[in-house]
């Protein structure tokens, strides 16, 4: 992903402080190139668990697929904790193919973090900033 | 009635593959039972053995959520786009 993009999920994460913040991207499903963010309001309203809004997801799994790709994956942030999956993230992981980018808001600088979830495995993959 | 079922991709690989299937029925219960019936690998997937939606996905007609309109009794119309999706949620809880 861009700088750009990386810089603006860690604002988004920042503005929905003391909540947890969501959202979605899409890009060229091949090689997991993101090109689009598309940033949803917690529906959960809280600093422990996150709900991404369904009219997001609708909006945005058609824009990703008119575009020629796809929805890539959910980035979200972890207000206290490490940027890890908690077990919470591992069983509601909606989806084997898509890439689980977490922001950790813990410390004086955020850190970002991407994996993997494939049947309850967590398996952490470098971001490239392009 | 034949409506678009869009699929998503977790859900595509018990469906052939196919992101898009054109079905029939008159309610989107009903295009959800044929849609079953069609690809028996999602069953329990969309519809809960108690007949009820899965909480864990989310049911578009257009532009709309069925959870506020009637559910899987809502009247489907030609051309209707029904969009299946997961529920995305997590946290650090």
């Amino acid at each position: 992903m861009t700088k750009t993009i990386a810089d603006a999920i860690v604002a988004h994460c920042l503005k929905g402080l003391p909540d947890e913040a969501c959202g979605l991207f899409g890009g060229d499903v091949s090689n997991a190139i993101v090109r689009d963010l598309y940033l949803s309001e917690n529906m959960a309203h809280s600093a422990l668990i996150y709900t991404v809004d369904p009219k997001v997801h609708l909006r945005a799994d058609r824009d990703a697929e008119g575009k020629g790709g796809g929805i890539l994956g959910v980035f979200h942030s972890h207000t206290h904790t490490e940027a890890y999956p908690s077990p919470t993230d591992v069983a509601q992981a909606p989806d084997p193919s898509w890439h689980y980018v977490i922001v950790s808001l813990r410390g004086d600088v955020a850190s970002i973090r991407s994996f993997t979830i494939i049947g309850g495995v967590v398996s952490e993959e470098a971001i490239e900033i392009l | 009635m034949t409506v678009s079922v869009r699929l998503p991709t977790v859900l595509r690989v018990q469906a052939g593959g196919q992101a898009v299937v054109e079905l029939d029925g008159t309610t989107i219960g009903k295009v959800l039972t044929t849609l079953v019936d069609t690809f028996p690998g999602l069953k329990g997937q969309v519809i809960s053995e108690d007949g009820t939606l899965n909480k864990f996905v989310n049911i578009y007609i257009n532009d709309d959520d069925v959870r506020y309109l009637q559910q899987l009794d809502t009247p489907v119309s030609d051309g209707d786009e029904i969009s299946i999706l997961p529920a995305v949620a997590g946290g650090a809880h």
